[in-house]
């Protein structure tokens, strides 16, 4: 093995003179303690590595030891419900090991070698396999079956097939001859962080992930295999909604990286999802969950790392067949992380001291989300959707400026409803998802035939209130004519009513798109009758006061996923209030809405 | 495996650049090992090995470089990183920035000696905190409550009342249903002055605090990159009085901000490449190191609650120190210069404040199953009546709905009535009953985020007399 011998040190970066070949990006383990690191830089007198470890203490003198070999995760089942640090040490493991706190030189295996799986083989002694073949199966959950795939670049034909049973993960499952020789495929396998994992193609997207959010499945949808971003100032409710995404959206698995955050939002995490239930498997949501946790005191190598080591998971199951979702939190600390590094290599800054190559990174890591047809043909997709913490909130920042530009959902996170205490706090106008005209179709079988026009007329209605708003603080509300009246009120019970959504709140943390159509479908109704009533001499600030109307700005948390019908009954209460406010009318509109639907 | 030659002097410095000095000829020296520096007067000052190349080495100096020459400086490394002795009766004492008692009193005799760098919690060992503590402030017991093991951290301007504040939440602070358990408290002094400092010991003092409280003194006459370690010996101590000792402490930090601006001099004169404003790319990091060390740990007894005073430059929220504090902290309490001129005290400005794990902590069996609507409605309706004050001074009161007069005039009894509470202690069934009386005042239909069952229990009552 090649070896260096330490003479810099700077924080969580080392120089070494090296003996023997190195190479970029391989692991190495520093002194007896054999803390791990990567070469970052290579010259011909000197090898550059960074730490992903706490380094003091180390001195000039240490030996470097090389690995030969990238730095990789391992990957195989008992990946589900554990959390990881930033390279993929098992943090329940290490803790049973080494106490409370996270010491140096841990050494723990990343997956279980003690568990057995039980295994079902599929494939038949002889058959020729390739990439991606499905060799057998284990039941890691109920609801997910882990399939053992012939790794990406092995061509052969199967010799031997090991029989159904229970075996470890690092046991041989089959023997493949293949034109290098004989190669034996286990569970589990080994694969670089940096390196995309291949698949067939790349294919549209079609079908939105649906988060159970209103303002985003129904205004700013996000696609099956898209790339999302959400920035926000703090205190703007990122964290949370990523939390309510990483609960309810309806992925087979989540990858939830908590990428520089806080330590009590991971233990929050760690304690709430074994609690709570899929709502549409039942299913317990940890046990799709896969948590890495490099909290921001943790090493600053280990955070710059984590996001890759989550996202080879990620395409790791998507490989399987399954639909992925990556949950990023947040990726300005993975840039900043990148930042103190370049610094540490006194590299020359780019903007706000940032790397040039920080564009670069970005669009390599957004990049890999996408839908694909996978080596042995399977369907899947992995979307990512990455938080951004903007300084100071501005988002012109290199980080959010960036990430816009790799991604096609932005949704904006806005202080001045997260101080009100409205969320989910989304700048409806400030927001965009061009994957809208991608999952149109999905959601015109499912929402209905007129949901696109609603949609549409939603918000045009935002950007009218926006307008007028502006009017009204020259001239005041009382200054408008009803007309315009009426579209401020039409707003505010839009925004109260439909976008408003409490992730705390049992009965609205999750809305089945069905209630997303019944309730954008009921405030729709709402909006024409009391257009009408305004044209026929109603004042439409008097509409506010009817108790229904409040009914109205409150039946997400109302009315629940399993009650539907109870709209009809609301239907009909609106209705009555509104017959009562101008008799004469009675019936039109009633019949209209019977034609719609 | 102790270097012997780690106890020799070395007398190699090369060159004293502002609060570093460079030293040749080491050999087996350690990264962020401890370092003596013997000033040609024979006192001693603390340092730390902070970068490494072949035999040269840099050191930032704690305790300033004055009075220190090329020629008749020596140093001494030590093999260890910084450590605290920590023992038993550390309470009632006071301390310098680096952990030495200053009170006359006897050393503290050392259980145990700590990294004052601590080590990160694992975070499947960590409890999630949700024991609520009432306060006594209103403004944060009703609307960003406080629980055992969070970060706080008080964003206030020069010349408002945060230790007034700070020092009021020290006194009443106490878990509801209980009188015993009281918090012991960590002061940790970052270049304030010595009237801040003495006054905050004073109040304590006053109360009958004294033999609760620790106080580790960096006044603003002390060196500027001893400020560096004042927050970690403080949290260090303070870890040993919850995670050894079992206790609930609270540590106050103030001010933050002559932290980050002993951060930024001393980055400085590393010639790092600065990001915003001049303050280094790693201060997210370096606050996280320090903020991070609150929490609980699983299966022991004691908690550490934070609560940092950032001071806000020129009151800007967006300035990169409480702009980053901000992202590390589980929430903010935000001081206004408006409420205080006044005369409102505290003057908390509710809206931009925030407690990200009050949820953890109220609702039904913590504090009160309407809690959070509550919390929610008061919020809605403050927010509210902030942004017809804003239109009412342009398009006058006259431009608005009934509705709107009456979030208004709600909105400026909240100040009077609700925020303001000079430094009387209310409990939180006094808060409650308050903030309802305020929130019946509105009509129903302002009141979106309460449920028709919350309003006939709570509001209606409140309505129809007593």
């Amino acid at each position: 093995m090649s070896r260096a011998t330490i003479f810099w040190i700077n924080g969580p970066v080392l120089k070494a003179h090296p003996e023997g070949n190195f190479q970029m990006k391989e692991a190495v383990f520093i002194g007896e303690d054999r803390l791990v690191a990567e070469v970052i830089r290579l010259d011909v007198d000197a090898i550059t590595v960074q730490v992903f470890e706490d380094t003091t203490g180390l001195t000039p003198g240490m030996v470097i030891e090389g690995s030969g070999l990238p730095l990789a995760v391992e990957l195989g089942p008992g990946m589900l419900g554990a959390m990881f640090d930033g390279i993929q040490r098992p943090l329940r493991a290490v803790a049973s090991a080494y106490g409370d706190f996270i010491g140096t030189a841990v050494d723990v295996p990343s997956l279980d070698r003690e568990r057995q799986w039980r295994y079902q083989p599929i494939v038949e002694e002889g058959v020729e396999v390739s990439g991606g073949y499905c060799i057998g199966e284990i039941e890691e959950t109920p609801d997910l079956m882990h399939r053992v795939l012939v790794p990406p670049d092995v061509v052969g034909t199967v010799e031997w097939r090991a029989p159904e049973g229970s075996y470890r993960i690092d046991a041989p499952l089959v023997r493949v001859r293949s034109p290098q020789g004989v190669v034996e495929v286990a569970m589990l396998n080994r694969w670089p962080i940096r390196v995309p994992r291949p698949f067939r193609q790349r294919l549209a997207l079609e079908r939105p992930l649906l988060t159970g959010q209103r303002i985003i499945d129904t205004l700013y949808p996000i696609a099956k295999g898209g790339a999302s971003a959400m920035p926000g100032g703090f205190g703007t409710g990122k964290t949370v909604l990523q939390q309510t995404l990483a609960k309810w959206c309806d992925a087979d698995v989540i990858i939830y990286i908590g990428c520089g955050e806080r330590g009590n939002e991971m233990a929050g995490v760690l304690e709430e999802f074994p609690g709570l239930e899929d709502p549409r498997t039942g299913r317990m949501l940890m046990e799709r969950t896969v948590l890495i946790a490099n909290t921001s005191n943790m090493p600053v190598a280990a955070r710059e790392a984590c996001i890759y080591t989550g996202i080879t998971m990620g395409e790791y199951f998507r490989d399987q067949g399954y639909n992925v979702a990556l949950f990023a939190d947040s990726i300005s600390r993975w840039a900043e992380a990148l930042r103190e590094i370049s610094g540490r290599l006194e590299e020359l800054p780019a903007e706000e001291g940032y790397p040039a190559y920080l564009p670069s990174r970005l669009a390599e890591f957004f990049e890999r989300a996408g839908r694909t047809q996978g080596l042995a043909g399977e369907e899947a997709s992995l979307t990512v959707v990455g938080t951004v913490s903007p300084p100071g909130g501005d988002f012109s920042e290199p980080v959010t400026a960036h990430s816009r530009r790799y991604v096609k959902s932005f949704l904006a996170l806005d202080r001045e409803r997260a101080q009100a205490r409205f969320y989910p706090a989304i700048h409806p106008l400030q927001s965009y998802s061009e994957y809208v005209s991608s999952t149109a179709q999905w959601w015109q079988h499912h929402g209905g035939v007129r949901w696109a026009e609603r949609r549409e007329r939603t918000l045009e209605l935002l950007q009218e209130q926006a307008r007028l708003e502006k009017m009204v603080k020259i001239v005041g509300r009382d200054a408008l004519p009803p007309s315009q009246r009426l579209v401020l009120v039409c707003a505010e019970v839009t925004v109260e009513g439909l976008l408003r959504q409490s992730a705390f709140s049992e009965t609205d943390r999750y809305c089945s798109p069905e209630k997303q159509a019944a309730m954008l479908e009921l405030i729709d109704y709402f909006i024409q009758r009391a257009h009408a009533l305004v044209e026929a001499g109603v004042d439409p600030d008097t509409l506010l006061t009817l108790p229904v109307v409040r009914k109205l700005q409150r039946m997400g948390e109302d009315i629940g996923n399993d009650s539907l019908e109870d709209f009809d009954s609301l239907t009909r209460a609106l209705d009555d209030a509104l017959d009562a406010l101008a008799p004469s009318m009675k019936g039109q509109l009633g019949a209209a809405k019977a034609v719609g639907g | 495996m102790i270097n012997p030659q780690h106890y020799l002097f070395h007398t190699g410095l090369t060159s004293i650049q502002g609060p570093l000095i460079f030293v040749r000829n080491t050999q087996g020296v350690g990264l962020y090992e401890r370092v003596e520096v013997l000033t040609a007067r024979g006192d001693v000052r603390l340092g730390r090995v902070v970068f490494i190349a072949d035999d040269k080495v840099i050191v930032e100096v704690f305790q300033g470089t004055e009075g220190l020459s090329l020629g008749e400086a020596r140093v001494k490394f030590l093999s260890e990183p910084i450590l605290l002795h920590v023992g038993p009766a550390m309470l009632g004492r006071v301390y310098n920035g680096v952990g030495v008692p200053t009170d006359g009193g006897p050393a503290i005799v050392a259980a145990q000696r700590l990294r004052i760098d601590g080590s990160a919690i694992n975070p499947v060992r960590r409890d999630v905190p949700r024991e609520f503590i009432e306060t006594g402030v209103s403004a944060i017991d009703a609307m960003n409550s406080l629980v055992r093991g969070q970060k706080l951290p008080i964003f206030s301007g020069s010349g408002l009342s945060h230790d007034r504040l700070a020092s009021n939440i020290a006194r009443f602070s106490r878990l509801r249903g209980k009188q015993a358990e009281e918090f012991a408290v960590v002061f940790a002094a970052i270049g304030v002055t010595f009237d801040t400092a003495e006054h905050f010991r004073r109040e304590m003092d006053e109360y009958g605090a004294m033999q609760r409280i620790a106080l580790y003194l960096n006044l603003a006459s002390d060196p500027s990159s001893e400020r560096l370690l004042t927050p970690r010996v403080a949290l260090t101590a303070a870890e040993y009085l919850a995670h050894e000792e079992g206790r609930h402490v609270l540590v106050i930090l103030t001010d933050m901000t002559n932290y980050c601006e002993a951060l930024r001099e001393v980055s400085s004169s590393h010639g790092e490449i600065p990001s915003r404003k001049g303050y280094p790319g790693y201060m997210y990091s370096d606050l996280a190191s320090i903020y991070e060390r609150a929490g609980r740990i699983a299966g022991r007894p004691g908690s550490i609650t934070q609560m940092p005073i950032v001071s806000m430059p020129n009151d800007d929220i967006t300035h990169p120190i409480p702009d980053l504090s901000g992202y590390i902290t589980e929430g903010q309490i935000v001081l206004d210069r408006d409420l205080d001129r006044r005369g409102i005290f505290p003057p908390i400005k509710l809206l931009p404040c925030l407690s990200r794990l009050m949820n953890h902590g109220i609702g039904k069996n913590m504090t009160h199953v309407d809690h959070p609507a509550f919390a929610q409605q008061l919020y809605s309706s403050y927010a509210q009546a902030h942004h017809l004050r804003l239109l009412s001074s342009v398009v006058g009161e006259e431009g608005l709905s009934a509705v709107d007069r009456q979030l208004l005039r709600f909105g400026a009894r909240m100040d009077d009535v609700f925020i303001r509470q000079d430094d009387h202690r209310r409990t939180l069934e006094e808060t409650f009953d308050l903030g309802w009386t305020l929130l019946a005042e509105l009509p129903d239909e302002a009141l979106v985020r309460l449920s028709d069952a919350q309003i006939a229990d709570h509001i209606k009552p409140r309505r129809h007399g007593p």
